[in-house]
């Protein structure tokens, strides 16, 4: 489990939500330790709790699998790659980012990041928006989300109301 | 042995207060920089590029980053530590509550809300990603012409990207180590 998530920290750039194809792949397609739902409920928790989206993800996770020790292994590992490449950047190169090399290798890492993003996007897609009443809500959160900039916590607490308003009126969403 | 202290009670506080993940650590982290000499304000912006151009999430690195300036590898160590910290015995906690009410009618609505406003969400960053990775909306603006609106090496890679992934499933590592050569090859930035 920490190989594991060392390997989900060791590859993902640019923080928590470019971190899901990894998840998918590794967590729910190769060692079922959770589905593309559980992994949504994941992140809908992670985005509400305090701490990062990645980290918090990765604890949970480990926590359902192994319990506490599970939690803290998991949770070291996606941890420990950053903690191993930044004490070496910090030591010794003061101007990493400046290097033209590496700013053309992030600019073509940025790409794939986007298109493995959304190739995660249409599989998260067709499992959890089933309804009308999904797929209203998706378009709702999507354009408070671009026009708006709104809080992220404030769109999770009131998406959560709206399930359990739709679920009181018996309503599947 | 104060430092170290400092380290972890300040990047504990900053774990337990940043709610909504990475760049909701930053104001914390300003906070932190104008009042102890670990790191300078110049610095974050620095560690926000490298931490674009390198793997883990920002609040993590940052931590380490500042940890190691103050107080070497340990200082580091320390610092890191304490920033997740919070987030385990938050999750922990929550997790544990959340087994119990599992089969709960009110918690699976709860969730079946929850689920498409989450892939919203996921979707809405990626948006803002592709805008500043495939798009030129900058140069556009300035020019209104309709051909500056598009990064065309950017938006080929994707397209190329999204393609093989669909047709060959490979794992993510895969396409990010194809698109850094590219971007290296291509000259991308």
């Amino acid at each position: 489990m920490f190989l594991t998530f060392c390997r989900i920290g060791g590859l993902t750039f640019g923080g928590g939500y470019a971190m899901l194809p990894m998840l998918q792949r590794e967590v729910v397609e190769k060692y079922h330790w959770a589905t593309d739902e559980e992994l949504m409920d994941y992140y809908a928790i992670g985005q509400c709790t305090p701490g990062i989206i990645a980290v918090n993800t990765a604890t949970f996770i480990g926590y359902r699998r192994k319990g506490i020790p599970g939690a803290i292994f998991a949770t070291l590992g996606v941890i420990f790659p950053s903690l191993c490449i930044i004490t070496v950047i910090a030591a010794c190169l003061q101007n990493f980012s400046h290097i033209i090399y590496v700013q053309q290798a992030f600019a073509g890492i940025r790409v794939a990041v986007c298109a493995l993003i959304l190739d995660a996007i249409v599989k998260l897609w067709k499992k959890n928006v089933k309804s009308v009443w999904g797929i209203a809500l998706f378009l709702i959160v999507l354009a408070v989300m671009i026009a708006l900039d709104a809080s992220p916590i404030l769109v999770v607490i009131g998406a959560a109301l709206v399930g359990l308003g739709l679920g009181r009126a018996g309503v599947k969403v | 042995m104060i430092v170290l202290w400092e380290l972890f009670f300040e990047f504990f506080k900053a774990g337990l207060f940043a709610v909504g993940g990475g760049l909701a650590t930053l104001p914390f982290l300003y906070d932190i920089a104008s009042r102890y000499d670990w790191m300078s304000v110049e610095s974050i912006t620095d560690m926000v590029a490298i931490s674009e151009s390198t793997p883990g999430p920002l609040g993590v690195n940052m931590a380490t980053y500042a940890g190691y300036h103050a107080y070497g590898v340990l200082g580091g160590v320390v610092a890191t530590f304490a920033l997740v910290l919070p987030s385990i015995i938050v999750i922990v906690i929550v997790a544990k509550i959340l087994e119990k009410f599992k089969e709960n009618r009110l918690v699976k609505d709860t969730f079946a809300g929850l689920r498409p406003c989450v892939t919203a969400m996921i979707a809405a960053a990626c948006w803002q990603v592709m805008e500043t990775t495939l798009f030129t909306i900058g140069d556009f603006m300035k020019t209104m012409n309709p051909a500056d609106l598009i990064n065309y090496k950017a938006m080929c890679l994707f397209i190329l990207c999204y393609w093989l992934m669909r047709r060959y499933k490979k794992h993510p590592v895969v396409y990010i180590g194809g698109a850094a050569v590219c971007g290296i090859v291509f000259q991308m930035a």
